[in-house]
């Protein structure tokens, strides 16, 4: 489904991904950990090209990603992406932050969008805020409703960066419960995340990232309890 | 019973002939020249009324100039690279030229410009007055908006982006109004500064209120009390807007904690 060759990105001097090769298969669940700086998040946002890579090629479902002639913004409407800090739209209620994109874009009118949009509401539990704006929640609503917004739009695949690395402890669970029963579904994820947990128990694969390249990569239990590399090993030592 | 006009006659004549006067009676006579003799108060009501009006078109012209400059001058900056617009590209330079223009020379010297050698011919001094003083105003309120769509947070423009959203859609939704939020303490300071610096128009003949004021001190050979009243006349008028922007203010602000 998305095909990465070879990719560099360098900010000036600084190189932060290093010829990063890779294939995603449809319907996996593929978590990305990493010390912090080694070019996880940069690796997420160059596959929708929120960051032009510097060299390299991003095939998704078969269409160039960084070819001149492809619209990207009707690539991007297939690849939801979830920030760490949320990053909803404090002028709007949440309903309308949800149904923007799908009327803008044309996928459905505001009656059809609204009502698909109250229904994800539901399934997530916040059908109650629809009337709201994003100041008036706690920060695993506002990642949930994150959620909602994202896949408003019908995405073919998710990219979570860090979705829960500015939340509050005891507001972890929520959203990563919303993600699991995502991956359960068959959707395609993309996760950056510290939760070891999450990784071990719902992602299909494990890439472990470091200086900007894929260091290692495997089946969760095999890379958690079986790792290969000294600097996975040390990573491990310090997360676990 | 005597009139007001018989009294200021008398004491006025007393003034002329060089008898000795008391403060009182001076400060009679010098305030009823200025500002009672010949109706002259309706010329201050009327340089008011030009003021604000010369104010307010020049803010308006001021704001859609900004908001082009500013909305030119941000999408030229956040294009990716690799992508660059040539149009953009132009109208980017020749706003730059603009811009640093303005803001490098005197609004005096841009009156007199205007004024004196490009609408010479015209008797519209106000329009004159209230267009140069829109295009003068239109650089420094396209820093401000420019300044306004910079403090948006970055992943506002991120997450609009990654829904698929264009770029004119996304700032048209979703940036823009947030940056409004959040200049408007900014505005109201310039309609403020436009509101004193509209006083300069009275150089290209521009009859707003300093015009008035200097009208009656060329007939009076008394400048005090004219100009004196010109000053409080604006101070009132600032410290009224002040007020008004600071309750307008208070609004917003309240309107964020729902
Ligand atoms: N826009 C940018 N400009 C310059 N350097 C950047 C930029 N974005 C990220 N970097 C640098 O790239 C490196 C990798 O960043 P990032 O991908 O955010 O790492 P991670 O998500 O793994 O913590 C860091 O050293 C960071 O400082
Ligand atoms: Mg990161």
């Amino acid at each position: 489904m998305i095909v990465v060759k070879d990719l560099v990105k360098r900010f000036g001097e600084l190189t932060v991904l290093n010829g990063v090769s890779e294939h995603f298969k449809k319907g996996e669940c593929v978590c990305i950990i990493g010390p912090s700086g080694s070019g996880k998040s940069t690796f997420l946002r160059c596959l929708n090209l929120l960051e032009t890579p510097t060299s390299g090629e991003i095939l998704f479902d078969g269409v160039s990603m960084t070819d001149q002639k492809t619209d990207i913004n009707r690539m991007r409407q297939k690849m939801g992406m979830v920030f760490q800090h949320f990053n909803l739209f404090p002028n709007m209620t949440i309903l309308n932050n949800i149904t923007l994109a799908p009327v803008r874009t044309g996928l459905m009118d505001k009656a059809k969008a609204e009502q698909e949009a109250m229904s994800l509401l539901q399934r997530v539990g916040l059908a109650d805020k629809a009337k709201n704006y994003p100041a008036q929640l706690s920060g695993g609503q506002k990642q949930r409703i994150a959620i909602v917004r994202a896949l408003a739009m019908h995405p073919e695949v998710m990219l979570f960066d860090e979705p829960t690395s500015a939340l509050d402890p005891e507001m972890v669970g929520e959203v990563l419960d919303v993600m699991k029963a995502l991956a359960m579904e068959g959707m395609t994820m993309l996760v950056v995340t510290h939760e070891m947990g999450f990784a071990r128990e719902v992602s299909n694969r494990v890439l472990f990232l470091d200086e900007g390249n894929i260091v290692e990569q495997g089946e969760p239990h095999n890379l958690f309890y079986n790792p290969q590399s000294d600097r996975l090993k040390s990573f491990l030592a310090k997360v676990l | 019973m005597v009139s007001s006009l018989e009294q200021y006659t008398a004491w006025k004549a007393l003034m002329v002939a060089g008898e000795p006067t008391t403060a009182w009676q001076k400060f009679y006579v010098q305030f009823y020249q200025a500002f009672i003799e010949n109706d002259r108060w309706q010329q201050y009501i009327n340089g008011v009324g030009t003021t604000l009006l010369v104010t307010l078109l020049a803010l308006l012209l001021g704001i859609a100039l900004g908001i082009i400059v500013a909305v030119v001058r941000t999408a030229h900056d956040q294009q990716r690279p690799g992508h660059r617009n040539p149009v953009l590209s132009v109208l980017n330079a020749i706003l730059k030229v603009y811009v640093t223009v303005i803001r490098g020379t005197p609004m005096m010297v841009q009156l007199m410009i205007m004024g004196f050698v490009i609408f010479a011919s015209s008797r519209n001094y106000v329009m004159v007055g209230a267009l140069t003083l829109g295009i003068n105003s239109g650089a420094y309120t396209a820093e401000i908006i420019r300044g306004g769509l910079m403090s948006v947070d970055a992943g506002q423009m991120e997450a609009g982006r990654s829904l698929g959203l264009n770029y004119a859609d996304t700032m048209r939704f979703i940036i823009v109004p947030q940056a409004i939020k959040a200049i408007l303490p900014a505005l109201g300071n310039e309609f403020i500064v436009l509101l004193k610096d509209t006083s300069l128009i009275s150089v290209i003949g521009g009859k707003e209120l300093l015009y008035a004021a200097r009208g009656v001190v060329s007939r009076t050979y008394e400048a005090m009390y004219p100009y004196v009243g010109t000053a409080i006349i604006y101070l009132l008028l600032v410290m009224l807007f002040t007020w008004l922007l600071g309750i307008f203010e208070r609004r917003l602000r309240a309107s964020d904690r729902r």
